[in-house]
């Protein structure tokens, strides 16, 4: 059968392009107007949020077992908003190499991992997230052991820097030092502990990141009253929740789920009083903005994809930005960090919700 | 019978056409799965607006790399990065292929000492590195052993050498050819060679790693050479190290050679860990880039086939030597 031998490559050939058309047709019928990552998140019962896990103050893993800090109170926001229950969190310790992949790929649903919003990672051509409001503004600082002699970046000229790679702080300082004219070493580490720790052994003057992780990390060193950080700011970290660009429906709630938070504290409603306010607000009809906001009337949460009390929920479960920015790295934290630029925009700081309309 | 002879077979019986239709079926699955999977990535990327680029090799870098052979700074392109990345990788793999065949040889050739000591010296290690992750002994090099050093003036000193904790310091040659030894100034030493402890802790930990796997390839080619090798040695009048050298080693290379090759490739694959103790190789580059420009499909793909590359060759150099030592039939 010689017609057989020379018609079979080519039947091969265009049976295999029809199934791959029809394999490709098939699969992009998928999608529609609803949230897959909502439906998926309600399915499970639990929102994935990509954490840090070892950074006091913002997540950290006690030894109790149980996970706390800013960061993590953004995740049980969400939780408590979407779920009603700030508990249905799983949380997955994430290093900053590994956080842009996870995300992408949907290992979590939310990364409220310290991370600072830039273009290149908010772009469509770049990492492609979507960044919720920012929970921290941040600036990139130096620290130092105190007998060290060192009083400025200048003074670092020609030694070694200890820095996480992967982080806007690896860059800032090849800019800054770039600016300088100064030669130095960077010696990057994939993870913090590792960063930390040739630091602590001595490998590097200076570890530099977010003025916040610094005293945050040096919290947990031996001696924490032998290190300082020097007064230079090298940059503008604005620390901040991103989802994917994938699901702009999931992207708002979780943004407006954050708004609420910050809504809450201009409006004085706290963890404590907002059950009050609730009663308040459906016993008066007048308090149209309140009932709005606490969802007594009007479909805020709907249009978001929310249960109608997600705000309620969400603030009954951690308390408003006030709250949670003192609890964690406030006054009543160990950190003792000043509010500064995280104040409400009605004392000069930075924090400012939009309109609930 | 005769009538049979003109019929042909019905066609499940046809040697030339059901072969075929096997390795057709099959090639066409295959195909299938490939246009799925491929189908698939354009898809997923073209929907998130990820259509694979290539330009961003071109752009400047804005990191740093500590250590290079290759020039680099901030202000260069991407490509130049990972090129200094991987001339960074090869310095140690090198490196590493010199300093684990020594150590491989000299313990794979103790394990047959008459001394006990010494044998059992040879077992206690191999068995111990074996049996613990790279990964550990590399943390443990770099952070226990290289970074517990002393600095300054309380330095390891040894004649024209030192070690401290900011790394290994050897004299050479300077500007000039002047011969000069390592200096102290300002508390900090300096030297025309110079090896980080970074760089230092990996080679360590890929040479103690590698070794004990290399002294159990190389024990077991000589293990291979029958005993009465030696005793004919032995007849001769040559002393062990001779009769190791002249008559066992060369019988035993065309056993060792092979899984030697092996050893190598891992060894090539392992020096990726380097990322652990801070040394700046190409993965360690790759992943920077990766994580300032989101192209992950892109710098996964010069990863792999970076790596492909350096094990091909070692490859293809092992071969050729196999080529050499094997029993010549004539």
């Amino acid at each position: 059968m010689p017609f057989l031998r020379k018609l079979l490559p080519k039947l091969s050939f265009a049976s295999t392009l029809a199934l791959a058309l029809l394999l490709a047709s098939c699969a992009s019928e998928d999608g529609g107007l609803q949230s897959q990552k909502i439906d998926l998140i309600k399915g499970r019962g639990k929102l994935i949020c990509g954490v840090d896990g070892k950074l006091p103050g913002f997540s950290f893993l006690g030894s109790d077992g149980a996970y706390s800090g800013l960061d993590v109170d953004v995740c049980k926001a969400v939780a408590a908003s979407l779920l009603g229950d700030s508990a249905k969190v799983d949380y997955r310790d994430l290093n900053s190499s590994e956080r842009f992949a996870a995300l992408a790929s949907g290992e979590v649903d939310l990364l409220s991992r310290n991370t600072t919003a830039t273009l290149t990672r908010d772009a469509a051509g770049g990492n492609g997230l979507s960044f919720a409001p920012t929970t921290f503004y941040d600036g990139q600082g130096v620290m130092v052991a105190a007998g060290s002699g060192v009083k400025s970046l200048q003074d670092l000229a020609g030694k070694p820097i200890c820095v996480e790679s992967g982080t806007t702080t690896e860059l800032n300082l090849a800019d800054r030092m770039r600016e300088l004219k100064a030669t130095y070493t960077p010696l990057k580490f994939q993870t913090g502990d590792q960063t930390y720790a040739a630091y602590l052994q001595g490998r590097c003057l200076a570890v530099t990141s977010d003025r916040s992780q610094l005293a945050a990390k040096r919290t947990s060193f031996p001696d924490p009253s032998v290190h300082l950080l020097l007064d230079e700011v090298l940059s503008k970290e604005p620390l901040t929740p991103a989802t994917t660009n994938a699901d702009p429906v999931w992207s708002d709630a979780v943004r407006w789920s954050v708004y609420a938070l910050m809504q809450a504290e201009e409006l004085g409603i706290t963890k404590a009083n907002v059950a009050a306010k609730l009663a308040q607000a459906k016993a008066n009809p007048n308090q149209a903005d309140l009932r709005r906001f606490l969802g007594v009337e009007g479909d805020f949460g709907k249009t978001l994809g929310l249960p109608a009390d997600f705000v309620v929920k969400a603030i009954a479960a951690v308390g408003n930005y006030g709250e949670i920015f003192d609890r964690n790295v406030g006054p009543g934290s160990k950190l003792k960090l000043d509010r500064g630029l995280n104040r409400q925009w009605s004392q000069g700081g930075l924090i400012y919700s939009p309109p609930f309309r | 019978m005769a009538s049979d002879l003109g019929k042909s077979p019905p066609w499940w019986q046809n040697r030339r056409l059901v072969p075929w239709l096997v390795q057709g079926s099959v090639g066409l699955l295959l195909l299938v799965v490939i246009a799925f999977l491929l189908g698939n990535l354009v898809r997923n990327l073209s929907a998130a607006g990820l259509l694979l680029s290539w330009r961003w090799l071109g752009q400047p870098a804005s990191f740093d790399i500590a250590e290079t052979l290759l020039p680099f700074n901030a202000s260069e392109p991407y490509w130049r990065g990972l090129l200094a990345g991987l001339v960074n990788t090869l310095r140690v793999v090198g490196l590493g292929f010199v300093g684990a065949t020594l150590v491989g040889t000299l313990v794979g050739s103790a394990s047959f000492s008459r001394n006990g000591l010494v044998k059992r010296l040879a077992r206690i290690y191999v068995e111990l590195i074996r049996n613990i992750p790279l990964l550990l002994q590399l943390v443990f090099w770099y952070f226990v052993v290289f970074l517990s050093l002393p600095n300054g003036a309380a330095a390891i000193q040894l004649p024209g050498i030192v070690l401290a904790k900011s790394g290994l310091f050897l004299p050479g040659f300077e500007a000039g050819f002047q011969w000069s030894g390592p200096t102290l100034v300002d508390g900090v030493w300096q030297a025309p060679l110079r090896f980080t402890p970074e760089f230092g802790a990996l080679l360590t930990g890929l040479v103690v790693y590698t070794g004990a796997f290399i002294a159990e390839v190389v024990r077991g080619g000589i293990a291979a050479v029958p005993k009465g090798q030696w005793e004919a040695a032995t007849s001769l009048g040559l002393g062990p190290l001779l009769s190791l050298r002249r008559i066992i080693i060369p019988q035993a290379l065309r056993v060792i050679v092979p899984g030697l090759n092996t050893q190598y490739i891992s060894l090539a694959k392992n020096s990726s860990l380097a990322v652990a103790c801070g040394y700046t190789d190409l993965y360690s580059v790759a992943e920077t880039s990766l994580n300032q420009t989101g192209r992950a499909i892109e710098v996964i793909v010069i990863l792999l086939a970076a790596y492909l590359a350096i094990d091909l060759v070692i490859s293809l150099v092992m071969n050729g030597l196999n080529r050499l030592v094997q029993i010549k039939e004539r």
